[in-house]
């Protein structure tokens, strides 16, 4: 039987943890948003043509959007793990009666209820600087949760992995940030020449830009179903190999 | 009765390759002070997270509660708890809400009555607001205690409860370990001070190199581990020893200059002895100018229950 009480009180415990530190979990991933929507929606959007008939402000809310979902699941949920780790806490979690589910649902579930909250925000905050609207609204929150949920994940790997504050940041910032510049967060890759459009295809993170922004205007540069399918793909394989990592004890137990 | 700690061949080589446990067979009786006692490095800690689930064992089984640790490890767990030897929680969370996620994570309900209850036990009730990193060591430790008792234990596990902590906070710790095994809570606490062993313990197991050499009650180790020593220098050369000291452990050394005793039962017989063999030498007028007195450290037993085993 899961540990329905040990779940709550990690969840929690870890939503509770990101409340005391709201400057790092909101209000600054909020601000360098909406930077990004002065300078490139506002200022430079105005010189920008329309691409695929969507006004270029409100063509690069779904890339912005996913930017900030993609850094900000990663790295709540790798700091989540990694900190009792570092202080020592996790003796506490190794003991008590708790397994990979309830870790992965209390510590997982928290990152990913401050990504949708964080969402939220930055979607109501878009509103001031851009005018959008979201063909598919049910579709776009199912797929945001799946995004929240399958970074979380990835996090929580890195937080186990890290063995020093340098490694918790490096795959977010040096794989995940240029990789999200590149995937078309303010550009559709049709307007890239050849061989850059093919190149751009590689990355992965081309597919989740476009399937959030096909459910925000119904049209997408690459096939939906590949996005929305790779999506829940990554996410198995990420369940599978921290279901690995506690069968083994991998980092986690001596 | 059956144990409510069985543990059988138990095994750990770190993945260095150092044998930490080397085949640890133990038994704990239910509602007993047991004291692990053993040096530095011996595998105290080791063994206590073979069973709390810090460490993964190598080999061997692990019962509790006549439950299998494998297949039962939930419900096994619920039942433990744990005092680790090092500091570690989110210092910048307050002590009450700490209480709580240990009792959460345990799978009780909460209750206020409760949490109140063991914070007022440990001095932490005024206390409860504020953040664990604002509090002195000791008190970080009384709620590392408050933590592990938060989900009421009915096996406790106390990893050098007394290392480095204050007189008053001691005290407190002896007098809560008093109180719990009142309530019939079974504990379990590791030292490398006999003394301690002496003054909490219902039994004793020896560890030492990842070996349990010895387990006894309490009393018995202390008659074979209390060690003392006495020399007494005397003023005259003696040929013999005297008829009244016939009785003791004596023996003269030195062409008779050194007179030395060696015996007792750890727990204060050695220093009557002594002091009746003082006496019995003053009325017998033999002058002694200088009086040793020691008690063979931890360190002399072990070696001495090293060569014991190995001599068979
Ligand atoms: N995680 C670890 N990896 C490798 N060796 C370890 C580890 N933890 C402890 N040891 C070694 O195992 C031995 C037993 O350690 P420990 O169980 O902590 O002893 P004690 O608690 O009795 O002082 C020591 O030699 C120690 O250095
Ligand atoms: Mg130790």
């Amino acid at each position: 039987m899961i540990n329905l009480r040990g779940t709550w009180a990690i969840y929690k415990q870890e939503v509770s943890r990101a409340w005391r530190a709201i400057f790092g979990t909101i209000v600054s991933p909020v601000l360098t948003t909406s930077l990004y929507f002065v300078v490139f929606g506002s200022a430079i959007g105005g010189q920008m043509q329309a691409v695929g008939g969507v006004n270029y402000g409100a063509f690069i809310v779904p890339g912005l959007l996913m930017l900030t979902l993609l850094s900000e699941s990663t790295s709540n949920a790798s700091f989540g793990i990694y900190m009792p780790r570092f202080t020592g806490s996790i003796y506490e979690l190794l003991s008590a009666p708790v397994g990979v589910a309830e870790t992965l649902i209390g510590f997982v579930g928290a990152a990913a209820t401050k990504s949708l909250i964080l969402a939220a925000i930055i979607l109501a905050t878009a509103t001031i600087f851009v005018d959008y609207s979201i063909a598919h609204p049910i579709l776009a929150v199912c797929y945001i949760m799946l995004v929240a949920a399958s970074f979380s994940l990835l996090g929580f790997i890195l937080g186990i992995w890290a063995e020093g504050f340098e490694k918790l940041q490096m795959i977010p910032m040096l794989v995940l940030m240029p990789l999200t510049f590149l995937g078309g967060t303010f550009y559709s890759i049709d307007m890239l020449d050849e061989p850059w459009r093919s190149v751009a295809l590689f990355n992965p993170i081309v597919y989740l830009v476009n399937g959030l922004r096909w459910t925000f205007y119904g049209s997408s540069d690459v096939n939906i179903l590949v996005s929305a399918g790779s999506t829940v793909a990554f996410l198995v394989i990420c369940i599978g190999v921290i279901a690995v990592i506690f069968k083994t004890g991998w980092r986690l137990r001596s | 009765m059956e144990p409510i700690l069985d543990i059988r061949g138990l095994t750990k080589t770190y993945s260095g390759g150092l044998k930490a446990l080397d085949a640890v067979d133990l038994e704990v009786r239910r509602g007993e002070i047991f004291a692990l006692l053993g040096p530095n490095g011996a595998g105290k800690t080791t063994l206590i997270g073979a069973v709390c689930g810090m460490v993964r064992p190598t080999s061997g089984s692990i019962r509790a509660f006549g439950l299998d640790l494998k297949s039962d490890w939930r419900e096994i767990r619920q039942r433990i708890g744990l005092v680790p030897q090092e500091l570690g929680f989110d210092i910048f969370d307050t002590v009450d809400r700490q209480i709580r996620y240990s009792r959460g994570l345990f799978g009780r309900a909460s209750d206020d009555g409760r949490i109140t209850e063991i914070l007022r036990s440990l001095q932490l009730l005024d206390k409860r607001h504020d953040q664990i990193r604002k509090l002195s060591g000791g008190m970080k430790r009384r709620v590392l205690i408050a933590k592990a008792l938060s989900h009421d234990p009915d096996l406790l596990f106390l990893d050098e409860p007394t290392a480095g902590v204050d007189v008053e906070l001691r005290r407190d710790m002896w007098r809560l370990i008093d109180q719990l095994r009142d309530q019939g809570v079974t504990i379990i606490l590791t030292t490398h001070y006999i003394e301690e062993a002496e003054e909490m313990a219902d039994r004793v197991g020896i560890i030492d190199k990842g070996r349990i050499l010895l387990v006894d009650d309490k009393d018995a180790i202390m008659a074979r581990l209390g060690r003392t020593e006495a020399r007494f220098v005397l003023e005259r050369p003696q040929q013999s020893i005297p008829e009244a000291l016939q009785s003791y452990h004596v023996s003269l050394h030195d062409e008779g200059k050194v007179l030395v005793y060696r015996g007792g039962d750890g727990m204060g017989k050695g220093k009557a002895e002594i002091a009746a063999i003082a006496r019995i030498l003053i009325e017998h007028g033999i002058i002694f100018s200088a009086l040793d007195q020691k008690e063979s450290s931890l360190e002399d037993i072990f070696v001495e229950l090293m060569e014991e085993q190995a001599a068979g």
